[in-house]
């Protein structure tokens, strides 16, 4: 069903917390809202939920306008970020949960509940505690709980975050397969960038109560609409470079850069040098030292002083042989390098 | 953590200190079961004749007319469980209001809460005694029974406050969005969670009703005693000549039930002094 958030404004007492938000999410689409801690996110998706007041802008599920409607009548699923599975509840009552409350019979609710179950790979699991349970079964138990009733939107926030490293992995990728299979709307809350772009067809990119992107993840990874966004995404981040325009483009310490184009006379601006596009080889040589390696296995990342002053990223495929303290003179490609004006627009 | 366990040499003076300490407690409540099954003659500590006499008030009536131990009991009982149940059931709802619903007045019940705990309610007890003959309840079992539940309360909501605020917000907020209603969310979810403290309460308060002597003594002083406390207390205010084996027979007699729950209740009971945090 396709979910329409239209001027949605949220206030606790007299801070506005969410001014006049708008979000339209797909058919079956899953939408990542991402931003830092307390931008939002949260309060958005309870307010989707109905767990939050609304004190502004419809809500929209399909043709439906939501906003005053209580949570009960919603029909929406939430998978929380500590699960909330119900405790003096094995797992077959706690995904039975919600079909009870609507007066389902007995058989309806065993058979709907061993068809999600299997959905969710627990079918096994069915008359234990959550107790008994690990982090990545409780965690597929309280998304079987929002799937069982054919939600209009299922809600996930934050449902990796207490999980370690590997089976925040493969969750994620279970989490997705569930969503595709089930044709669902979908939308994560997440500060991670990664959960954001490898699980979502488009993502959200909050800060301080409002969207200030909306795009698909490599569209937003290659054109970022601002300086925050360029900053938000990627990983190891994006580095910035003072830099002026005038005739041509040089860096603030005096290196010149080559022709300015599009940019010629705009006086002070800032670049954008993703760690990808610096390195031996790329672009006009620049002078610098390296100050620090960080070995990831796979590849080392290379933090470098430039010799007029300001510092790049580089990530280069392990066994270059560099070590810290050596002089580089590895360049910029300048045809991937992104530019913004002094506030942080996007030039 | 083997070498503290196992008592070495370097704990017996402990020992020994803590068993001299606790010697006069254990010769006493010796005495309190021996005195009620023997005679000593005045003077004496030894006793010199077994007798089942002190018990005799199990049998029926001290004296013509008096109150029978058994009816006493009863009247006890019946009082014990109505307070607690009433506490307990009023405790188990307002707490859940104070500590989840976004009431009116909740910041000037919770204050009133924590000054009721504190106050020495029993300086309430003439104000208690006029309301009670207003109301005509002066002088009945039911009277005494709101008062003492009355007086209960701060506690009970307070206790019940600390077990429901640990039960994580989430879990009622997935209940709503599962779409079931507060009241089915507090009755199927949240009351779950509490079960420990709720036990816990009903035990406690159970308990307190049982020893409860001053608010019967005032409130219901009619000609015979109405529970097993101001009976007690009856037996050695009575006469010039106090017996004070039948009055340690009667303690027994009145304390076993208290000892008996303590012992099968004794891990609920210690829930509350855990202040719920466990849950
Ligand atoms: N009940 C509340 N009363 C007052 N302010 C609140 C309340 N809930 C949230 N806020 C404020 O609203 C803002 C957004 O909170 P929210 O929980 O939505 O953040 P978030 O984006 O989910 O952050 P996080 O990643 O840390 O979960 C924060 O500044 C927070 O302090
Ligand atoms: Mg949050």
């Amino acid at each position: 069903m396709r979910l329409v958030l239209d001027g949605f404004t949220k206030r606790f007492g007299d801070t506005t917390v969410i001014d006049a938000l708008d979000l339209t999410v797909e058919d079956g689409e899953m939408i990542a809202l991402l931003g830092p801690s307390g931008c939002g996110k949260s309060t958005t998706l309870f307010a989707i939920a109905g767990l939050h007041r609304v004190d502004g802008g419809r809500i929209l599920f399909g043709e439906r306008d939501v906003a005053q409607v209580s949570a009960q009548e919603r029909n929406v699923g939430i998978v929380f970020q500590n699960y909330a599975l119900y405790p003096h509840m094995t797992v077959a009552q706690n995904i039975a949960f919600p079909l009870r409350v609507r007066g389902a019979s007995v058989a309806d609710m065993d058979r709907k509940v061993r068809e999600i179950a299997g959905l969710v790979q627990i079918g096994e699991l069915l008359e234990r505690k959550p107790a008994q349970l690990s982090g990545g079964q409780q965690q597929r138990v309280a998304l079987a709980r929002a799937l069982v009733r054919k939600p209009d939107v299922l809600l996930l926030d934050e449902p990796l975050a207490n999980l370690d490293a590997k089976l925040r992995m493969e969750m994620r990728s279970e989490i997705r397969r569930v969503q595709l299979e089930t044709g669902i709307t979908a939308i994560l809350v997440t500060h991670d960038q990664v959960e954001a772009m490898s699980m979502c067809d488009r993502i959200a990119l909050m800060k301080a109560g409002g969207i200030v992107q909306i795009a698909e993840p490599a569209e937003m990874y290659d054109n970022p609409a601002d300086r925050y966004v360029a900053g938000f995404l990627g990983n190891p981040p994006i580095a910035f470079l003072d830099a002026v325009s005038d005739d041509i483009l040089r860096l603030a310490g005096g290196a010149a850069l080559g022709a300015a184009g599009t940019l010629q006379g705009l006086g002070p601006i800032a670049l954008g040098v993703r760690p990808e596009h610096y390195g031996p080889g790329k672009g006009v040589p620049l002078d610098g030292t390296v100050i620090m390696l960080e070995t990831h296995g796979r590849e080392d990342l290379f933090e470098v002083e430039l010799a007029g002053g300001g510092r790049l990223r580089a990530i280069l495929p392990a066994g270059s042989g560099v070590r810290p303290g050596t002089t580089v003179d590895w360049g910029i490609d300048m045809t991937r390098v992104f530019a913004f004006s002094p506030e942080g627009r996007r030039l | 953590m083997q070498e503290q366990r196992a008592p070495n040499a370097r704990h017996w003076p402990l020992i020994a200190g803590l068993v001299a300490l606790s010697a006069p407690l254990v010769v006493m409540y010796l005495y309190q079961v021996i005195d009620t099954v023997t005679t000593t003659p005045p003077g004496s500590i030894i006793p010199d004749g077994v007798t089942l006499g002190h018990w005799r008030f199990l049998a029926g009536p001290l004296s013509e007319g008096g109150p029978s131990v058994w009816s006493l009991a009863g009247n006890t009982l019946v009082f014990a469980t109505c307070t607690a149940l009433v506490v307990t059931s009023v405790s188990v709802t307002a707490a859940y209001a104070l500590s989840r619903l976004n009431m009116p007045g909740r910041g000037f019940f919770l204050g009133g809460l924590i000054v009721l705990h504190a106050f020495p309610t029993i300086t309430l007890i003439v104000a208690v005694f006029l309301i009670l003959q207003y109301m005509g309840l002066y002088d009945t079992l039911t009277g005494v029974i709101l008062v003492k539940v009355a007086f209960e309360l701060p506690f009970g909501i307070w206790i019940m406050k600390g077990f429901y605020d640990s039960v994580p917000w989430e879990i009622e907020m997935a209940g709503v969005t599962d779409g079931a209603d507060r009241f089915t969310v507090w009755r199927l979810l949240v009351l779950p969670q509490v079960q420990p403290g709720l036990a816990a309460l009903l035990i406690f308060s159970f308990l307190s009703g049982w020893s409860e002597f001053i608010l019967p003594l005032v409130l219901a002083p009619a000609n015979a005693p109405q529970v097993l406390a101001t009976y007690l207390a009856g037996i050695i205010a009575d006469d010039r000549f106090a017996d004070f084996s039948l009055f340690k027979a009667v303690s027994i007699f009145y304390a076993l039930p208290v000892l008996a729950i303590y012992m099968i209740f004794q891990k609920k009971l210690m829930n509350i002094y855990g202040g719920g945090t466990k849950g």
